[in-house]
């Protein structure tokens, strides 16, 4: 039988947890750019655009991550489209984060004051100046804790791609664990390099808010 | 007022009603408002007349009636005619309403940069003149926050002026002041009456509209119930409510 050194179960887990940070990335880009839409969609003034954004939130949110992943993989190839757990992956976990990150930045939106809407509106700026000049760079300094926390949320949900197939940090634990019967030293082994993920985001979320309370 | 009048003014509202829901608070306003003219609205709270300057620039829609600024009808669903209206009309809040993010420099360059596409240097120059103006010089790179509210409401005064509004709506601009600060905002908008800027001002502080205004507009329950000059309508109200509100004051 073959012997597996630590380093060996480490150096195959770090080689993975490249795709979980690549993944982290995709979904957590492409869900701040849809999330931003959806955030704009939602503060319009239009009934039915922001009653479709509220849906679309609370389906992504009142629905497992877990579903949504298979309903990507499974749903995608029954419409044709021929998918790999790559592509279904980044699909779900983007909608998925645009969902929760438009839900986070319309709280933020919605703590700046009317008087600053109507100091814009009085001074003639459109609806895309009064967003772009004076309502988001003053919620963007309220938005960016929870925003990168909810980064960390994104981290460990794409855990959740082991299940269709999609080879990042956790599915190799398991494919290294069906190799070596070691699950516990595999899987803490696992768990650290989430960690090291996840801390430094969160020191850094810390270290912004400092930053943004300082400044104006 | 009759119609000769209603054409050349700077604001003509005519028959305008306005209610939330089942409450009307404007229960049909008929104001003319001539170039130059510096009207004061007084009342007790909730007559309605807060409400009847917001309309003025479609802060609050109405539903019924006219309105026309520099004879342009007030158009809500159409931005670009809610745009050219707005550079027409300047606000200044009770609560100032300056943009924290922003240096007092910027909160006056931002809109003639944007919505009039005045080059840096330009809005600049106008953002210097116009703090000298209200005796702020020395402010144009602090935050909004290191300003008191008397300095922080002459800057809102410079940045409302410095889209070239022909007509200044005030808003109960010295409500949320402390006593001592009033004097030094109420004297920039007295010098700008005396330069000829048609101003609609909502205040309570009757001894300056006395002094300041052409005319004073009394409001009671959503009416234009008594106006006049202002030394003939303090001296002699003609109605109980007038009466009852002006005595109410000492």
């Amino acid at each position: 039988m073959v012997e597996f050194s630590l380093w060996d179960i480490v150096s195959n887990l770090l080689l993975a947890a490249r795709w979980t940070l690549v993944l982290s990335l995709i979904a957590f880009v492409g869900g701040g750019l849809v999330g931003l839409a959806l955030l704009v969609a939602r503060t319009t003034h239009n009934r039915s655009l922001q009653q479709a954004v509220a849906v679309y939130v609370q389906v992504f949110q009142g629905t497992p991550l877990l579903m949504q992943l298979f309903l990507a993989y499974f749903g995608m190839a029954m419409l044709g489209v021929e998918t790999s757990a790559w592509t279904a992956a980044a699909v779900a976990l983007t909608l998925y984060s645009s969902a929760f990150l438009a839900e986070i930045w319309h709280g933020c939106v919605k703590s700046i004051g009317k008087g600053q809407w109507e100091a814009a509106q009085s001074l003639a700026l459109n609806f895309g100046e009064q967003l772009r000049y004076v309502i988001f760079p003053q919620a963007a300094r309220i938005a960016v804790a929870p925003t990168v926390g909810f980064l960390v949320q994104v981290v460990k949900g794409t855990a959740l791609a082991s299940v269709i197939g999609f080879v990042e940090l956790t599915k190799a634990g398991t494919m290294i664990t069906n190799a070596t019967f070691k699950p516990f030293v595999v899987y803490s082994c696992v768990a650290v390099l989430y960690f090291l993920i996840c801390y430094p985001i969160s020191l850094y979320a810390r270290s912004l808010e400092g930053r943004f309370h300082v400044q104006r | 007022m009759s119609n000769a009048n209603a054409s050349t003014a700077a604001v003509a509202i005519t028959g305008l009603r306005k209610s939330y829901g089942n409450n009307e608070v404007l229960k049909g306003i008929d104001l003319n408002v001539q170039p130059g003219e510096v009207i004061a609205i007084i009342g007790k709270s909730g007559s309605g007349k807060s409400t009847l300057l917001r309309c003025i620039n479609g802060l609050e829609t109405f539903q019924h009636g006219s309105l026309t600024v520099q004879g342009q009808p007030l158009v809500y669903d159409d931005p670009a005619a809610m745009r050219t209206l707005r550079q027409q009309v300047g606000m200044i809040f009770q609560s100032f309403n300056l943009f924290p993010h922003l240096t007092v420099g910027k909160n006056i360059q931002l809109a003639p940069g944007l919505v009039k596409q005045l080059p840096a240097a330009e809005t600049e120059a106008t953002a210097r003149r116009l703090l000298a103006r209200v005796g702020l010089a020395e402010k144009f790179d602090a935050f909004p926050d290191q300003l008191s509210g008397g300095q922080q409401q002459r800057v809102a005064i410079a940045r409302a002026l410095a889209m070239s509004p022909g007509i200044l709506l005030c808003d109960e601009i010295t409500s949320a002041l402390d006593p001592e600060l009033v004097g030094e905002v109420l004297a920039v908008v007295e010098s700008l009456a005396q330069e000829g800027m048609t101003l609609l001002m909502v205040t309570h502080e009757m001894n300056f509209a006395r002094k300041v205004s052409d005319r004073v507009v009394f409001m009671h329950q959503g009416l234009v119930h008594e106006q006049g000059a202002p030394a003939e309508l303090f001296a002699n109200p003609k109605t109980s409510e007038l009466q009852q509100f002006l005595s109410s004051l000492h």
